[in-house]
């Protein structure tokens, strides 16, 4: 039995290492159990928050919107063509890696910090970073805070369950002072105790933060500080380990929404760009030229599908986050040519 | 051999004991096996590990760099610290409306049965939150205090009481007072000269709290210092939120559990005690109640097990009880989804079992020995 298994294998070996001598550029056989799984159900399942503005709330249809919601249905386009075959799973922070280790959701697209834990301990790959931010603090402005250490002895509402906390810690350690916090499991309870008073401020990334304040009574009366602790705090995508097929997908989809708004293809002019496109970065993007699809197991239109279905992600930034949702200015969530941390492979 | 009743019934017996051990280890094995297919293992030496988090509100001293372990004591002490007075008050309010349901009187008698319908048909969660956000969070801010009587201090941060700094010798001063204390009902009862102490034995608590205070150095009051009150004892509004939620909503469930045990003891008995002349609060206290007692024990031992495991709804009010800061934080920094949840089944699965171990000694104690 083992014996055949391993005979097996060998022949696999030698077959892929000939095919790769052989001169054959394109790897037709992508397996992933993922896909194939996504595929035969025809829908995504995609793991997200319980609803926080920015990254994913219910708008007034009930109809899910953000930046996380955009990169499910963006995935759910490029793998089933249609950007609306998702179901969307709400998580808290606590079950959310168990939900997505258990197999219960395809991938998770939840403002959820990458780290070495997660990827190392945890068992996670960290495919994709939508959102670059850093722990950021809001304080009622009576309270006159100018720098953090101001916020000696006061009391900070936090989410239970996150990296936050312990960021909180270190900061206290390092400067000998002590931040107290009050931990809370669901973000609707934690902004109604800042809003109430019961705490001195909220802390959270910032993109967060910038949603809480949004659902303050008086948002005006709060502040950010400008001080960010716990380094840099990439949020993004985060996938199984084990189905490396599956991890290139979700990565790929993120780069083709940089690399469409690189390209300044937009939503609007998409079906103007792919009429007949000379630039041969704009052929491969609308899949003219090369097996750009079928690397990844998919068909060659599922780039030219999401940005004339879902938009670049310059266009989805600013409709969540930016002018057209939140204000919040772009800062390191730029494209690299614009001074921001947002980078890509070249696409070849 | 299979026609005899007797051994067909062990046989079914053994039959059921297999399937229960086999699926029992298919369960394991199979949560072995996919462990191992994730290269995870099952350990508890994440224990050992540092926590680097702040717990909030903790009757031990804690801090970011003791252990995980340290942390389980930590929380398991808030559980168990709002689970007893949640029991406490449930059972004093619960008597108290219960009896007030089989009032005579019209008003007393339909406050009461609202009360009960209106909490016990309403979910426990929402009323947690209602008095966490509702109710509690109403309060004032720190700097607009509410005074109170005797230097308490009360606002949105919660109930803020004078503390104590001890003289060295008020060790032995306080367990002095404990042991006066705790004679006084002894003493009430002894008798002199053929007639009871009585009332004279309230000269003990008088001592004690002398006792109590001569350990006493100085009385620290709260303050209004930077962003918070310094000094003194602070109650969060977390705990109170919590303990108002669970004993509540446990005593609309006990009220209902006096009243059938009331209604449960033969009318004759009333009648009885009445015809002999007792007054109605003694035919309560003395002949009701107690046999009510009887039949009210197994039924009041699942509704304090209930009042336990609710207590892990705190979660959703900030409170760190061992649902929220072991299954919540610990789980996700540590990773160690399977060993914090057995541990935390384990734990709640032993604080029940002692609850209720102690309860059916104290129902076999008090009942009705048949002669």
């Amino acid at each position: 039995m083992l014996r055949g298994y391993l005979r097996a294998a060998v022949f696999g070996g030698l077959c892929a290492g000939f095919l790769g001598i052989g001169a054959a550029p394109v790897r037709a056989d992508v397996t992933s159990p993922t896909l194939e799984a996504v595929k035969k159900r025809d829908q995504l399942v995609c793991g997200i928050d319980t609803g926080i503005p920015g990254y994913a709330y219910q708008d007034s249809a009930g109809e899910w919107q953000g930046l996380d919601i955009a990169y499910c249905r963006a995935i759910a386009d490029a793998v089933l063509g249609s950007p609306k075959k998702v179901k969307f799973i709400p998580t808290t922070s606590k079950v959310r890696f168990s939900v997505l280790k258990s197999g219960e959701i395809d991938v998770l697209i939840r403002d959820s910090e990458q780290s070495f834990k997660r990827n190392t301990d945890l068992g996670l790959d960290e495919p994709a970073v939508n959102f670059f931010t850093g722990q950021t603090f809001m304080v009622r402005k009576s309270l006159n805070v100018a720098h953090l250490k101001d916020l000696n002895g006061a009391t900070i509402c936090v989410l239970t369950g996150t990296t936050l906390e312990t960021n909180i810690a270190d900061y206290n350690k390092a400067n000998g002072i002590k931040i107290n916090t009050l931990l809370f499991e669901k973000p609707e309870e934690a902004f109604a105790a800042a809003d109430s008073g019961r705490c001195d401020g909220y802390t959270d990334d910032g993109g967060s933060v910038a949603a809480a304040r949004s659902t303050m009574k008086k948002p005006d009366d709060w502040m950010f500080v400008p001080e960010t602790i716990g380094g840099l705090e990439p949020l993004g995508s985060l996938t199984r380990q084990g189905d490396e097929a599956w991890t290139r997908l979700v990565k790929w989809v993120h780069y083709s929404m940089l690399e469409a708004e690189v390209l300044g293809i937009t939503k609007a002019n998409a079906a103007e760009m792919g009429k007949a496109p000379t630039d041969p970065d704009v052929r491969r993007f609308f899949g003219l030229e090369g097996d750009f699809g079928k690397l990844l197991g998919v068909d060659n239109g599922w780039s030219a599908r999401i940005v004339s279905d879902i938009g670049n992600y310059g266009e989805v930034y600013e409709a969540t986050f930016g002018k057209g949702g939140l204000g919040l200015p772009r800062g390191m969530n730029n494209l690299y040519s614009n001074g921001g941390l947002q980078t890509l492979p070249t696409w070849h | 051999m299979v026609r005899r009743p007797s051994s067909r019934a062990r046989a079914a017996q053994w039959v059921l004991l297999l399937a229960v051990v086999a699926a029992a280890w298919y369960l394991v094995s199979n949560a072995g096996a996919n462990l191992a297919a994730r290269n995870m293992g099952i350990g508890f030496g994440f224990l050992g590990d540092t926590a680097n988090f702040d717990i909030p509100f903790k009757l031990i001293a804690w801090d970011d760099s003791d252990t995980y372990a340290r942390a389980l004591l930590v929380c398991l002490l808030n559980t168990l610290l709002v689970s007893a007075m949640g029991i406490v008050a449930a059972t004093l309010l619960g008597l108290v409306v219960g009896i007030m349901r089989l009032s005579a009187n019209w008003l007393v008698r339909n406050i009461a049965l609202t009360f009960i319908e209106l909490i016990r048909n309403t979910p426990q969660l929402v009323q947690i939150i209602f008095w966490y956000v509702a109710v509690l969070q109403t309060l004032p801010p720190p700097r607009q205090s509410i005074v109170l009587p005797g230097g308490l201090l009360l606002n949105i941060r919660g109930l803020y009481l004078p503390s104590f700094h001890d003289t060295p010798n008020a060790g032995w001063l306080a367990a002095m007072a404990v042991l006066l204390l705790a004679a006084t009902p002894l003493v009430w009862r002894l008798e002199r000269r053929g007639r009871r102490i009585g009332a004279w034995a309230l000269v003990l608590p008088i001592l004690a709290l002398g006792a109590f205070s001569a350990g006493i150095e100085s009385v620290e009051f709260p303050a209004m210092h930077g962003f918070n009150l310094t000094g003194g004892i602070q109650i969060p509004p977390e705990l109170v939120a919590l303990w108002a939620g669970l004993s509540i909503y446990g005593a609309a469930f006990i009220a209902e559990i006096v009243r059938a045990s009331i209604q449960s003891v033969p009318h004759g008995q009333r009648e009885a005690a009445l015809s002999l002349g007792l007054r109605p609060r003694a035919v309560l206290a003395k002949v009701v109640l107690p046999q009510a007692l009887r039949v009210m024990v197994p039924p009041l031992t699942s509704q304090y097990l209930n009042i336990i495991k609710g207590s892990s709804l705190g979660a959703a009010v900030a409170y760190p009880e061992l649902f929220q800061i072991f299954a919540g934080t610990v789980l996700n920094q540590s990773g160690r989804e399977i060993e914090t949840i057995v541990i935390l089944m384990g734990i709640f699965l032993a604080i029940s079992l002692l609850t209720s171990a102690f309860m059916n000694w104290y129902n076999r104690h008090v009942a009705l020995v048949s002669r």
